[in-house]
């Protein structure tokens, strides 16, 4: 095509619906099953180790990577713990597991829960900015109602 | 160890935050147009495409064959090879090894994204792990701000040394007519732009770009009849790590990184690699990058690259230029982003490289990032490996 006819015609993008929504439907699987549901039930956070390298994930999954070994044991760890890194979230975009704005600015970061050696990422909770640092001790906060489900955290709250 | 191969011909589309004169196929089309051109050869000398994009951007799925429309890809094998923001150089690596297998002589390799198809960041959200991560995820931006908190806090660098980073490959962007950002910016001008996600600002982040690029490898046996001045491979190394950010420990370094590096540098006895290595072209889509992964490269001890971006060692004339194509913060159409590193390598090895040539290139690193901190890494050389 010239580039004379490229000027004359109007140059269109076609939208597609946003009327719609399409649910998936995850299996948590057998080791997020039994995480999820402490946490519903119990609110309390449940990993488990590795029976090489010791390291326990919380979140649990069923292979350590690096050790390639299948972990049996549950351990509890938490609820406190130590933020290793965060930032604070303040561009605006739109979620796409809600179609609904994030409510920006929001703080958020990876946690190591104490007796865990995998991090948890969730909201930082505070009045004040800038306490969040990377070393400063966190507690972790559930809903009142829990569902089974990674929302039932309501987030780290920041402790002196 | 398989046949050896070289890139013979690259081309790259003009890139804008929106190409609204081009759907998808059409913008394929015009990398492959002007790879072909290049290598001075056309659609019928191709003996298989391999192309790849983040699939969730535009919501294409088995790209391969959606896209023949545009890759010439007609009655011929197709493949596609997605990895996230790796996209790019597992496209590099992938069709090298397809090359060096003996089994495609004249193979087109093709990465191309419509970024302003969809949102970005809400399309990275759903690239992270739906039960575990996305409550909280905010893509690209959020994930590297993490690694640039935590980097800060253990050495010490500021927003303002990351701030040098991006005036160097803003700079040099002005140097690349497919560069999609060509205007300079200034310490002051990044360091007063707004805080997007602490502690990065929107000058320390790359654009969402559309854009597409295409190279052509070809097999020893026919590179140099085709190609006065292959680029070859010398060798390749990647690491992929976890699928889970919350798993990543550790982030003063990139383990992918600093493993996929130490791979390299003993697979092709490189000692030194800021003295060895003429030109680098980095995956780098943050300033911060600039600084924690050209150390993790082993260019300089951990900590010391603040001090090397300031001395200028990285800028065009320096010692090791990093990014004559004004890198990932300029120009991001990120399917096509690390294969775009590939092709502005291949020309710098060809002496094709216009404004932005850097002198005598004999060595040159293409590297790739994406996911949860994986790294790809593609040394090419002027020499025919041995």
């Amino acid at each position: 095509m010239s580039k004379e006819n490229e000027q004359e015609i109007e140059l269109l993008t076609v939208h597609s619906r946003t009327d719609v929504e399409q649910v998936f439907r995850y299996s948590a699987g057998r080791y997020l099953n039994r995480f999820l549901v402490e946490m519903r039930d119990n609110a309390r956070i449940m990993g488990v180790k590795c029976p090489k390298c010791g390291i326990v994930y919380a979140p649990p999954k069923e292979i350590c990577d690096p050790c390639y070994a299948e972990m049996t044991e549950p351990v509890e760890v938490g609820p406190e713990g130590t933020i290793r890194n965060f930032t604070i979230l303040r561009a605006p975009f739109v979620d796409p597991e809600t179609g609904q704005a994030k409510p920006v600015p929001y703080a958020f970061g990876n946690v190591e829960l104490d007796g865990a050696g995998s991090l948890i990422q969730n909201f930082l909770l505070t009045d004040d900015d800038s306490k969040i640092k990377v070393g400063a001790r966190v507690k972790i906060e559930f809903h009142e109602e829990r569902t089974g489900n990674m929302r039932d955290i309501k987030g780290f709250r920041l402790i002196d | 160890m398989g046949k050896r191969a070289a890139i013979i011909g690259t081309g790259q589309t003009y890139c804008k935050s929106i190409r609204r004169d081009v759907n998808g196929q059409e913008l394929i089309n015009e990398a492959v147009t002007r790879a072909l051109e290049d290598a001075e050869l056309t659609i019928d000398d191709i003996d298989g495409v391999v192309i790849g994009n983040m699939d969730h951007f535009e919501g294409i799925n088995y790209v391969d064959c959606w896209s023949i429309d545009g890759s010439g890809g007609f009655m011929k094998p197709t493949m596609k090879l997605c990895t996230g923001g790796t996209t790019g150089t597992t496209l590099g690596i992938g069709g090298y090894h397809m090359v060096a297998s003996g089994m495609f002589e004249k193979l087109l390799v093709i990465g191309w994204e419509k970024n302003s198809e969809s949102d970005t960041t809400g399309a990275i959200v759903t690239a992270t792990d739906p039960i575990l991560d996305r409550g909280v995820m905010a893509g690209a931006l959020a994930g590297l701000a993490i690694e640039a908190s935590e980097y800060a806090a253990a050495y010490g660098a500021t927003s303002k040394d990351a701030a040098r980073v991006s005036v160097r490959d803003r700079k040099h962007a002005c140097n690349n007519p497919y560069a999609h950002l060509r205007k300079e910016v200034t310490i002051e001008e990044v360091l007063n732009s707004p805080v997007i996600s602490d502690p990065l600002r929107l000058l320390d982040m790359c654009p969402r770009t559309d854009g597409a690029c295409a190279v052509i490898y070809a097999s020893e046996e026919v590179a140099e009849k085709i190609c006065p001045q292959p680029a070859w491979v010398v060798k390749t190394a990647n690491r992929h790590c976890y699928s889970r950010f919350a798993d990543i420990k550790g982030q003063t370094s990139m383990l992918s990184l600093t493993t996929a590096a130490k791979e390299l540098w003993a697979k092709t006895g490189i000692k030194e690699p800021l003295k060895e290595i003429d030109v680098v072209e980095m995956y780098q889509p943050y300033s911060w990058g600039g600084l924690i992964w050209f150390e993790d490269m082993g260019f300089c001890k951990k900590g010391e690259g603040p001090k090397y971006i300031w001395d200028g060692v990285t800028d065009m004339g320096g010692e090791c230029p990093v990014n004559p194509s004004g890198g990932v913060i300029s120009t991001n159409p990120i399917g096509a982003t690390g294969l775009i590193r590939c092709a502005e390598v291949a020309h710098q090895i060809m002496g094709k490289a216009g404004d932005r040539q850097v002198p005598d290139v004999e060595l040159a690193l293409a590297t790739g990032f994406g996911g949860c901190f994986w790294s790809d890494m593609i040394l090419y050389s002027k020499n025919k490996p041995a």
